[in-house]
């Protein structure tokens, strides 16, 4: 299989990034609900954030590959689609990529506005920009209403996808899977 | 007639008021920060972790011939918790602890004030904390006071107090050593 898109088909990288970050972006929105609701002795009370910090940075990286890639490549159409289909599906996705980034500047914030950097994996860190009192809690708020936003839209791209694969029968859900061998 | 019936009101409230001097009202200088509300509540076991609370805002009376009749009234916005670490700071405004969207203000209201002589006294009053008003004493002593260098006069004070977490329906679970807080209160007061 090739590794850049053609326009009728998703190449392995567009595929390998579309799945990496979807089961991460589930990963950490089940993670950041998990971590919040343990008790101050959980062995994870620590290590919980720690993950979700560093693997949220990981995923934002991820993202901006995928942008970049996402620019070099041409984007496959389906001529199957009609044009509202189309138009639904393109706005889905460029959400996607508006609401993620501010998701991450969002989590950035909560962890960085007392001036603290943000450790990834203790590997390296990534210094404070915005220092400001209280900046934390708006932050926080914005970083909640954004995963669920998220979580709700990718409810929304999956319906989508299933509509096209058992109602419209057509090969929507299928092109993004690795292809079969003849 | 009239002006003969607010004479005799007048007189009648010097008397009531009369022998005790006039007790002066004095705003908390948050303004120049000459005020803070710390807390400081063991971690662990092992240490002791201290915050504090950056906005507030209040006025006392004080005599200094009858300190007993003094009151205070102090008005903490629980939202400006401020343990020096974002991440924590979000956690304790959180309905674990503060439950800052439910109950924005934290308050303090004297009922009472006893003068062990020396400067030394204590403090009772209502605080309300996370939408529970509860009775606490608070063990004050006077600084000092007189004139500023610009032209004001000051008094100031500090308290500490103790209150249980459990107390105020706060029920995180921080440990064996953790379920009381100690608050300090440092004030200055600039009289009005």
């Amino acid at each position: 299989m090739a590794l850049k898109n053609t326009k009728d088909q998703y190449g392995s990288v567009a595929k390998w990034m579309h799945w990496i970050s979807a089961l991460t972006i589930i990963g950490l929105f089940a993670l950041g609900l998990w971590m919040r609701s343990l008790s101050y002795y959980d062995p994870w009370y620590k290590d919980g954030p720690d993950l979700h910090r560093s693997i949220g940075v990981v995923l934002a990286v991820l993202i901006l590959a995928r942008l970049v890639w996402r620019w070099m490549n041409p984007q496959p159409h389906d001529p199957a689609h009609a044009r509202w289909e189309r138009v639904v599906a393109s706005w889905t996705h460029g959400l996607f990529y508006v609401l993620l980034f501010a998701l991450f500047i969002a989590g950035f914030l909560i962890s960085t506005a007392d001036g603290r950097s943000m450790d990834v994996f203790g590997l390296f860190s990534i210094p404070s920009v915005i220092k400001q009192a209280g900046l934390e809690k708006t932050a926080g708020e914005i970083h909640e209403i954004l995963a669920f936003t998220v979580i709700g839209l990718a409810v929304f791209h999956v319906i989508g996808a299933l509509k096209h694969h058992v109602i419209d029968k057509d090969r929507t859900l299928l092109r993004m899977l690795p292809e079969r061998k003849k | 007639m009239k002006k003969a019936l607010i004479l005799s009101a007048a007189l009648m409230a010097g008397i009531v008021t009369g022998g005790v001097t006039k007790a002066d009202t004095y705003v908390i200088d948050t303004k120049g920060a000459h005020a803070s509300i710390n807390f400081n509540i063991k971690h662990l076991g092992y240490s002791n972790l201290r915050g504090r609370f950056d906005k507030f805002e209040g006025e006392f009376t004080f005599d200094e011939a009858n300190p007993e009749a003094s009151s205070v009234l102090v008005t903490i916005d629980t939202s400006s918790v401020n343990s020096n670490h974002a991440e924590r700071d979000n956690h304790l405004r959180s309905a674990d602890f503060l439950n800052v969207s439910e109950y924005p203000t934290a308050t303090f209201k004297s009922t009472k004030v006893t003068v062990n002589g020396d400067g030394q006294g204590v403090i009772t009053g209502d605080l309300t904390l996370n939408g529970v008003t509860r009775s606490i004493d608070i063990v004050a002593s006077h600084v000092g006071g007189g004139q500023d260098p610009w032209g004001g006069h000051r008094q100031g004070f500090t308290g500490t107090t103790t209150i249980a977490l459990a107390d105020y329906g706060i029920d995180f679970n921080l440990g064996p050593a953790s379920k009381e807080v100690e608050l300090t209160l440092e004030v200055e007061g600039i009289k009005q």
